[in-house]
């Protein structure tokens, strides 16, 4: 991912800033500018998650692409947000560990790395509430 | 609207081509599936090219020039359009040709679907595949393509009845099948052991649910119904063309073990051509991974929810069986080169419908094929009758 794209982004991925459609209220993570159910009459602001939810479906990653490959095996998720949006992310836990409806919470972790040169990619993985 | 016929197909054999680059495979497709329908190309109208990622496999972009030119028809002219979605590309083409010629716009037209994906290492190919999901909120959490399926496949089995060897039911079937077919990548016949011992990709699939990485290229030829007969005596009819879109990524789904854009693109499937799941004799479903051939055959209405594998296991999609499901081998067997597979589906139900399946031939009238971009963000459903 190019630094650019991967910079602009930084506040959504770092700190899961979402966005919320105050026509209709609902939230989204990954963000969006325009909501699908109010369309052009949606009012979309910004909006913090407070990063607890809910595995609803995961894998153990056994094979993965050059990016990743150095962290094989790794868990694998859909989570729902307390608020409502799913997104996909790691869980910091052992394969072993991984259920449906586990709770989790976002933690601050490096995701991956463009080469040995290149940016170091940080964002949320999430990991099981004790 | 004018009703629409195929008059010709052909394929090249899929697997590893380390000695055939990506414009020869086409051209050969080409020059078959022309063959075959009596042409000699220059009275071409138009030309439609299903392609994921040639601009990151071979680093070539500009894809319809590139084949209007190899195929011999830039210097007449003929125009010719890329059409790009993701696995599903294939379909797309076809479904672009068929409106082409259903509006009267065009007359001879081929769609065409081409993939060469063996110029690059695997661990560069599973990166480009994952660009078939959410590049940005998916790819960059460390999602592959076999890791997305795989949590469809999680979820599916904690909430329905379906067991492992059912699950590995579905690639032994397609092995079968694809074992009797001249053009498949594999051609061998596994058992229920081979793929529960094979290793594990992103569990619960292990190496033998997923679809290989592939080279080839399929074309096919349609032009209006009434115009068939100039050219054959076996025009096989298009009776649906249909085409649906859902979310880019598998977390924003209703449902994450219902696709529901081939719900939405089977029932509009079934409403164009007036027919219901019994006139139905054949299926070519898109099994990228075994989940994804059950999910295909309840999605689309054949069965309930849950009872795909059970099917399975009973032998009712087998050849033999009440409704054959993948008699070319499937993704699985007969391989997956992305932009060709839905071409390829349209092949092999031809073959089917004219009675030229030789080894695998079953007794079939009616066709469905039903091709999926991504984890579900495209689909495409097209029925086909002889």
């Amino acid at each position: 991912m190019s630094v650019s794209r991967f910079w602009r982004k930084i506040p959504q991925r770092y700190n899961l800033i979402g966005t919320q459609c105050t026509s209709c209220g609902r939230y989204f993570f990954p963000p969006r500018s325009l909501c699908p159910d109010c369309r052009r009459s949606g009012k979309i602001v910004d909006h913090k998650f407070n990063g607890e939810g809910t595995v609803v479906t995961y894998t153990v990653i056994r094979s993965a692409s050059d990016q990743f490959e150095h962290t094989t095996p790794y868990v694998l998720a859909i989570v729902e947000l307390d608020e409502g949006p799913r997104l996909t992310t790691q869980v910091a836990c052992l394969p072993e560990e991984a259920k449906i409806g586990m709770r989790v919470r976002s933690v601050f972790r490096r995701i991956a790395a463009d080469g040995e040169s290149g940016t170091i990619h940080y964002g949320t993985k999430f990991v099981p509430v004790e | 609207m004018r009703d629409v016929a195929v008059i010709g197909v052909g394929c090249t054999e899929f697997g590893e081509h380390w000695g055939t680059s990506f414009r020869d495979l086409f051209v050969k497709a080409g020059a078959l599936a022309l063959e075959d329908a009596g042409l000699s190309g220059e009275n071409l109208d138009a030309l439609y090219v299903g392609n994921m990622s040639a601009g990151r496999f071979v680093e070539q972009e500009h894809i319809g020039a590139l084949i209007a030119d190899y195929a011999g028809l830039a210097t007449n002219h003929v125009p010719s359009t890329r059409v790009e979605a993701a696995c599903a590309s294939g379909g797309l083409a076809f479904r672009q040709a068929v409106i082409a010629v259903a509006s009267g716009m065009e007359d001879i037209v081929v769609a065409a679907g081409v993939e060469k994906m063996t110029d690059v290492g695997t661990g560069a190919s599973v990166d480009m595949l994952a660009s078939a999901a959410d590049r940005e909120w998916e790819g960059f959490a460390g999602a592959t393509f076999p890791g997305l399926y795989a949590m469809i496949a999680t979820d599916y089995m904690h909430r329905y009845p379906l067991t492992r060897e059912q699950l590995a039911q579905v690639a032994v079937k397609n092995h079968e099948n694809g074992a009797k077919n001249p053009i498949a990548q594999f051609r061998n016949r596994i058992t229920v052991d081979t793929v529960l011992n094979s290793s594990l990709v992103a569990d619960p699939l292990r190496l033998f649910d997923c679809s290989p990485i592939t080279d080839g290229a399929a074309a096919v030829v349609v032009v209006p119904l009434e115009r068939a007969r100039e050219f054959t005596d076996s025009p096989v009819r298009v009776l649906a063309s249909a085409q649906a879109s859902d979310t880019i990524a598998l977390h924003d789904r209703r449902d994450i073990s219902t696709l529901d854009a081939s719900v939405a693109a089977g029932k509009r499937a079934f409403a164009q051509a007036g027919l219901t799941h019994k006139d139905i004799d054949m299926l070519e479903v898109h099994d990228c991974f075994t989940i994804a051939e059950i999910c295909a055959i309840e999605d689309l209405g054949f069965c309930k929810k849950g009872e795909a594998g059970r099917l399975t296991e009973e032998g009712v999609t087998a050849l033999g069986g009440e409704i054959p499901v993948n008699t070319s081998g499937g993704l699985k067997a007969c391989g997956h080169p992305v932009g060709a597979t839905g071409i390829k589906q349209i092949y092999e139900i031809v073959n089917q419908l004219r009675g030229e399946a030789a080894g695998r031939q079953v007794d079939a009238e009616i066709g469905m094929a039903h091709n999926v971009g991504g984890t579900g963000a495209t689909v495409v459903v097209h029925i086909l009758g002889a």
